[in-house]
């Protein structure tokens, strides 16, 4: 069976917020502009994360690229009361948002703060309208939504392998954010799969994950800085 | 049984009686009904058309954000079913343990739960992005999560509450339609063929004696799991054991203050101090009074784990409330909640009605503050270190707050201009029944007579 994660090298990482605009780009994210993020409403399905360390002139930040960590026990399904957060078979963590009633329960339950809602009617002003990506569905007002791991192009790379009559390999599928980044930082592939990069890295001494003793067990490693 | 068991039973009387006044308000209804009714219906008009507005565009109307992903709406759920509780429960409470001076109060107390709960359950739908949708939760449920356990017992609360404020108001509904009060089809159709025959009565106690069982643990489930819609996330300052027990207290504890609100009002505005006197509100301002050592009990061990523990995300949200941006609405709580009422409710020179209803007011203020206490701050303070969230409610939440009150005014004014708010033959059962039997009651709590053995002294120390 696979099983998506995602390894983030930190060390590699530069900051430089290209990820999250493939992000937007890849998954039709909603512009909702300077006056809705001044109301804290900014709209990531993965952001960067801030982390400050040192003080006085020493100060020292580095960021850590945060998409949904697609836990393995995840705390937003459990509490869905209509079933449109759903852990699939291949452990990513989807949202229906045909069926969502924007309770918000889901975000108030995650202990990551991976989810956005739409707290209006999404917009794409100009020219954006036009650069729609048809392989993901747009969202309608009043829903929840989140990062899904580009499940898209996952279809997408299992139909080629299957026109070319063979298995998915490991480096078939690469989500946006880990396409577009120029320093590489990003690997992604199926854990359950020994030989894959992805795994391998997971094992790696350098692999941490974010608040490992919630027992969430996220499916996103970072790999920590080397000294 | 014969109809000679209850001879000189008054409970269909042709003219007068002793406690008429207090149908007086449905027999006289005047100006003052519709104007007030008017006035609250404009304000739940214009609730409605901010409603509107935030359908039309949405929930970003509102002041939430992310990550403080919920704000009034859920607040103010949590705060109107926690009122909710002095209703049925504290009248059936009473009921149960035969305390006397429940008579006048739990009509009141019933019609607080009903309207109340109404309210409250209404505010989750207000706080949905797709109030289109609401009825997934039927067609798509999942009983695992704690929303549906929220929807489970809410409802059964609401069902039990609305039949055992009803089932007890058949006599009086019957003493109304045999006076030919309009709307006569009305009160004919709810008396369902009362006769208050001997038979019918059995029933009727029967009746309640099912219903005020049943109705308790109902009750504590409500509010126990509303707290588990918190209590059952990881979230720092939500994820405790004691939050069941903790909003069940805070709930009765609102409860009382509410109840005895409404009673000092009602008492005022239609004239009841005959019936609601000094030892009624004495009797539950110490009821309030323990409730409130109760709640700060309750408070203190849940702070003093948390702050002992000194677990980081735990201290963010800690400090939030002590000394962060909530240290006022968390202070006011600590003094609106424990110092005031304690105060008050100790001393008896201070326990007269004017000195209640500052006290009352002064719980459901701080049961309120508690509320948003809850709520916000865990929301406010993520665990990732991500700026700290604010939440300013907008106008539509403070229009849909006056909305809620209004609604509950409402209730009470529409309530009181159809039916007695104290309940006519309980009272006239007091009259003629309870004398006797408390004293029968008292008499068997006494010691039993010593066996009269022949030649023994009866008078043997000891």
């Amino acid at each position: 069976m696979t099983r998506w994660g995602m390894a983030i090298d930190l060390d590699r990482c530069t900051g430089c917020g290209a990820c999250m605009a493939a992000c937007h780009q890849e998954n039709n994210l909603a512009a909702v502009g300077a006056e809705q993020a001044e109301k804290s409403r900014s709209f990531h399905w993965l952001r960067l994360l801030p982390e400050v360390s040192g003080s006085g002139s020493e100060v020292k930040v580095r960021y850590l690229p945060q998409p949904c960590f697609q836990c393995h026990n995840p705390p937003c399904v459990k509490v869905c009361p209509v079933h449109a957060t759903y852990l699939s078979e291949e452990g990513i963590v989807g949202q229906i948002y045909s069926r969502c009633i924007g309770c918000r329960y889901c975000m108030a339950a995650c202990p990551y703060n991976a989810k956005v809602f739409n707290w209006y009617e999404p917009e794409w002003p100009g020219e954006l309208k036009q650069k729609v990506n048809p392989d993901v569905s747009t969202r309608p007002k009043g829903v929840v939504e989140k990062c899904t791991f580009c499940h898209q192009r996952i279809l997408t790379a299992r139909e080629e392998a299957r026109a070319a009559g063979r298995e998915l390999r490991d480096g078939d599928v690469t989500p946006a954010c880990a396409e577009s980044c120029p320093a590489q930082a990003i690997v992604f592939g199926d854990l359950d799969d020994p030989a894959s990069r992805i795994s391998r890295l997971a094992r790696s001494p350098r692999a941490f994950r974010l608040y490992e003793d919630l027992g969430t067990e996220p499916k996103v490693y970072y790999l920590a800085e080397k000294e | 049984m014969t109809e000679e068991a209850r001879p000189e039973s008054p409970d269909i009387p042709a003219a007068e009686f002793e406690d008429s006044d207090l149908l007086r308000p449905i027999v006289e209804s005047g100006v003052g009904f519709r104007v007030t009714s008017s006035l609250l219906l404009l304000v739940l008009l214009t609730g409605w058309v901010i409603f509107g507005r935030q359908l039309l565009y949405g929930l970003g109307v509102t002041g939430l954000n992310q990550p403080v992903a919920w704000g009034f709406y859920i607040v103010n759920f949590v705060f109107f079913i926690g009122i909710s509780h002095a209703g049925t429960l504290i009248s059936a409470i009473l009921r149960l343990s035969q305390a006397e001076w429940r008579r006048p109060i739990t009509r009141m107390a019933e019609v607080i739960t009903v309207v109340v709960l109404a309210i409250g359950a209404f505010h989750p739908v207000l706080d949905l992005g797709r109030p289109d949708r609401a009825l997934n939760i039927f067609t798509a449920g999942r009983l695992q999560s704690p929303l549906l356990w929220d929807v489970s017992s809410i409802s059964a609360y609401f069902m039990a509450s609305t039949v055992y404020l009803y089932i007890p108001m058949i006599p009086d509904i019957a003493i109304l339609r045999d006076r030919g009060v309009w709307p006569h089809w009305f009160y004919t159709f709810l008396a369902w063929g009362w006769e208050g025959t001997p038979r019918q009565h059995a029933v009727l106690e029967r009746a309640v004696s099912i219903l005020m069982v049943l109705v308790i643990p109902i009750a504590v489930s409500v509010h126990t799991v509303i707290s588990y819609i918190f209590a059952m996330t990881l979230q720092p300052g939500w994820h405790s054991t004691i939050f069941g027990p903790y909003f069940v207290v805070g709930a009765i504890f609102s409860g009382i203050a509410a109840l005895m609100m409404v009673m000092i009002v009602l008492r005022r505005v239609f004239h009841l101090e005959r019936y609601l006197k000094q030892v009624h509100f004495d009797y539950l301002s110490r009821l309030l009074l323990i409730m409130s050592l109760l709640w700060f009990y309750f408070t203190f061990s849940e702070y003093l784990t948390a702050f002992f523990g000194n677990e980081p995300s735990e201290m963010r949200v800690f400090f939030y409330k002590v000394s962060g941006p909530y240290a006022p609405f968390f202070w006011a709580m600590v003094v609106t909640n424990f110092l005031i009422p304690v105060l008050i409710l100790s001393f008896r020179r201070t326990r007269t009605i004017p000195g209640i209803f500052i006290a009352s007011l002064s719980v459901v203020i701080g049961m309120w503050l508690e509320r948003l206490n809850i709520v916000v701050p865990s929301l406010a303070n993520p665990r990732l270190p991500l700026p700290t969230g604010y939440y300013i409610p907008g106008l539509v939440e403070w229009v849909m707050f006056a909305g809620g009150i209004a609604t509950f005014i409402l209730g009470f004014v529409i309530f009181a201009r159809f039916f007695p708010l104290i309940s006519v033959w309980e009272i006239e059962e007091g009259r003629r029944l309870s004398v006797a039997e408390t004293t029968e009651r008292l008499e068997g709590y006494l010691p039993d007579p010593l066996p009269s053995a022949p030649g023994q002294p009866v008078s043997e120390g000891g």
